[in-house]
């Protein structure tokens, strides 16, 4: 096989394990529009808030050590102790699910049947506040993960498949991280679409998902599902934080992959998870592809910020509703 | 007591109509306008009118068009700035290409180029409405931002990749350029305010704007008693962009005068003038003044009592600000969504019976 193709193969290998990541966060987005018709543009910045709080846990810092110590003049930054990997995980599950109830209290259940276009401006409120509550309590400095996730290429898959081509080809070239991501990808999907099928809660949540009154009239809490949603959000968010901040660190950046989760969404339907997972793919694909044949040689590079949104824009224009979600019809 | 009626007859519809009815109102308008244009330029120095006054009056014009759009028209855009870098590099690219023209007719007419601009990436609101169409208008953002950097034509092949604005006269007085006085920068974006401000006051009263009004309530209704949307919501994108694109415009030549567009057009202006309307009230002219000043002000206000006073670090201060603004923004919604006008509403309610409550 030529170089070239196989070149470009490594491109869409590449874009496929992108792809993946940008789906891990934007079923966060589905699982809330769902179940309250909320879109969450605090999404990726809930993932940055998670990333933070669990590193924060980790190396035992303060919260709002930075606050305290300028308000009261004094010097303390850390407890002195050393947190678990997966003590540190359940704890911040805990913080993530306090914040849900948090936010379901004193925001979204006072905006209950506002148009969905207040809810949206709200939650983008929201982000702005978790970003700095979020700073304020463990510091705005780059971070990393000390999950012991695995970093480097994966060997292993260069060597099979380096005998593909001819001498000067040497495999593909993909981060074991990536490999990693995709795994949980799949264990975290699996286990949504588990718990929304065969357990109690799941199956009210798929009630409130499809029509809020009928929901409420055969004794579902909505707050209760609301507080659920939110959370298991959170979870997602958990779990792309880590995917994210192991590959670049936990910063600011880390909350603007929502931006990049949003087309991902427009392709695959709000109200779909499969279509946010196949979005993914299709925009981390197509992405890499167009920056590898048109962008990088003919249009200077850089195509990726805009590309995504005007593969998004034009699939809109012929089908509004997306790949996979539901179309509305409106009646006067 | 402050705001009698007594007296005020009207005996045309003309006067029945006008923007301001109650003629206290009216009275402090004119009293307001007189203050702006002829005593604050005598006052002016150079803090004053780069920390506060040029920014709040050329956010103000920003907050303006989003308001048009998203508050008259009811289409949320996060692409306003991509439309202010459309405004800048187009008034850049004409002070260059024609010295001789003056820099008024420059920035009217990048105004223009953004309204085109801005009415192409209207063109999918006719298929796609809410949040779809905020996500699409961020296509327009990245775009732009993206464009304004790698096509080096805009930035006239500049080593740096900046544009920096070049020495301007009007009435023999330098406009942009490093020796413009405080106080001429400051005229020329009030009056830029003051027009923009009555057009757009006059607009929204009109055929067109009630129009827009119409698609904002209820689209399919108004199409049904026939308002064109494929026109009113075309025509909201380009008057929208038209102010979005003379406010980009004036931050560039008159306010900073040399930017980089990654920096200054941002998604974060975006998102910053979106706020501006939403806390200042959307579907409301004053709402827009009031909205950009209460953010113009915010993060001085906050540096003055953080930094100066208390003795805080600046990056805590930032972080506060993003606290208290996305606090603010969800008080704002969920307590009063029509803003600081609704407030101000409120209070002109109060003071037409004070002292008496009934």
């Amino acid at each position: 096989m030529s170089a070239d193709f196989l070149y470009g193969i490594e491109v869409v290998i590449n874009g496929l394990m992108a792809g993946v990541l940008y789906a891990l966060v934007a079923l966060g987005f589905v699982l809330i529009y769902k179940a309250s018709g909320i879109f969450n543009f605090a999404q990726g910045v809930m993932a940055l808030f998670a990333a933070l709080t669990l590193v924060g846990i980790m190396d035992g810092q303060i919260p709002f050590a930075h606050l305290i110590n300028s308000i009261f003049g004094t010097e303390f930054h850390h407890f002195g102790w050393e947190v678990p990997a997966l003590l540190a995980i359940a704890l911040t599950v805990v913080v993530m699910v306090i914040f849900a109830w948090l936010v379901q209290r004193y925001v979204f259940r006072h905006l209950v049947g506002q148009e969905p276009i207040i809810l949206f401006m709200a939650t983008i409120g929201l982000a702005y506040f978790l970003e700095g509550v979020g700073d304020l309590m463990w510091g705005s400095e780059i971070k990393t993960i000390a999950l012991g996730l695995p970093q480097g290429n994966a060997r292993w898959f260069e060597d099979i498949t380096s005998t593909l081509g001819d001498d000067s080809f040497f495999g593909f070239f993909v981060r074991k991280l990536d490999i990693v991501a995709a795994l949980v990808a799949i264990v975290l999907v699996t286990a949504l679409i588990c718990f929304a099928q065969y357990t109690k809660q799941g199956r009210a949540m798929r009630a409130v998902a499809d029509d809020h009154q009928a929901a409420l009239s055969v004794g579902i809490s909505l707050n209760f599902i609301w507080v659920l949603v939110w959370s298991l959000a959170g979870i997602v968010a958990l779990v792309a934080g880590i995917m994210w901040g192991a590959k670049s660190g936990v910063q600011f950046s880390l909350s603007l992959i929502a931006l990049k989760a949003l087309p991902v969404l427009m392709l695959g339907g709000f109200t779909s998870i499969p279509g946010a997972i196949i979005g993914g793919l299709i925009i981390g694909v197509g992405e890499q592809l167009f920056e590898y044949t048109i962008g990088g040689p003919f249009l200077g590079g850089a195509t990726e910020n805009w590309f995504a949104y005007m593969l998004a824009l034009l699939f809109l224009v012929f089908r509004p509703q997306g790949l996979f979600g539901e179309k509305i019809i409106e009646r006067v | 007591m402050f705001y009698r009626e007594a007296g005020d007859f009207k005996t045309s519809y003309k006067a029945d109509n006008q923007t301001f009815p109650i003629a206290f109102d009216r009275y402090r308008y004119w009293a307001i306008l007189a203050f702006a244009y002829l005593v604050i330029p005598f006052l002016i120095n150079d803090y004053w009118a780069n920390a506060i006054l040029v920014p709040f009056l050329i956010y103000a014009i920003a907050a303006i068009g989003l308001n048009i759009l998203t508050g008259y028209c009811g289409q949320v855009s996060l692409g306003t700035g991509g439309f202010m870098a459309v405004g800048a590099y187009s008034c850049y690219k004409l002070m260059t290409s024609f010295p001789d023209v003056s820099i008024l007719i420059h920035v009217i007419l990048a105004g223009g180029i953004t309204a085109i601009v801005g009415a192409a990436f209207g063109l999918p609101s006719l298929r796609i409405k809410g949040f779809y169409l905020a996500v699409a208008t961020l296509a327009a953002q990245f775009f732009l931002v993206w464009l304004f950097n790698k096509v080096s034509w805009f930035y006239n092949y500049s080593a740096s990749g900046q544009i920096s604005a070049p020495e301007r006269l009007v009435f023999g007085a330098a406009v942009t350029g490093p020796n413009t006085e405080p106080w001429v920068q400051y005229m020329v974006c009030l009056v830029f305010v003051t027009i923009c401000a009555i057009i757009a006051r006059n607009l929204t009263r009109g055929t067109l704007g009630r129009s827009w009004m119409a698609i904002r309530d209820m689209d399919i209704a108004a199409e049904i008693i026939g308002v064109n949307p494929l026109k009113a919501k075309l025509t909201a994108f380009a008057v929208s962009s038209f102010f979005i694109g003379i406010s980009g415009a004036l931050f560039f030549s008159v306010y900073l005068g040399a930017v980089e567009v990654g920096d200054a057009f941002g998604i974060q202006k975006s998102f910053l003038v979106l706020f501006m309307i939403i806390l200042g009230g959307l579907g409301s002219i004053f709402g827009s003044f009031a909205g950009a000043a209460f953010l113009v002000l915010l993060p001085v206000l906050l540096k003055v009592v953080g930094v100066d006073l208390l003795g805080w670090p600046t990056d805590l201060v930032s972080h506060l600000r993003l606290v208290i603004i996305g606090a603010l923004i969800m008080f704002f919604l969920i307590k009063e969504p029509h803003g600081l006008a609704q407030l101000w509403r409120l209070a002109k309610e109060k003071l037409r019976l004070w002292p008496f409550p009934y």
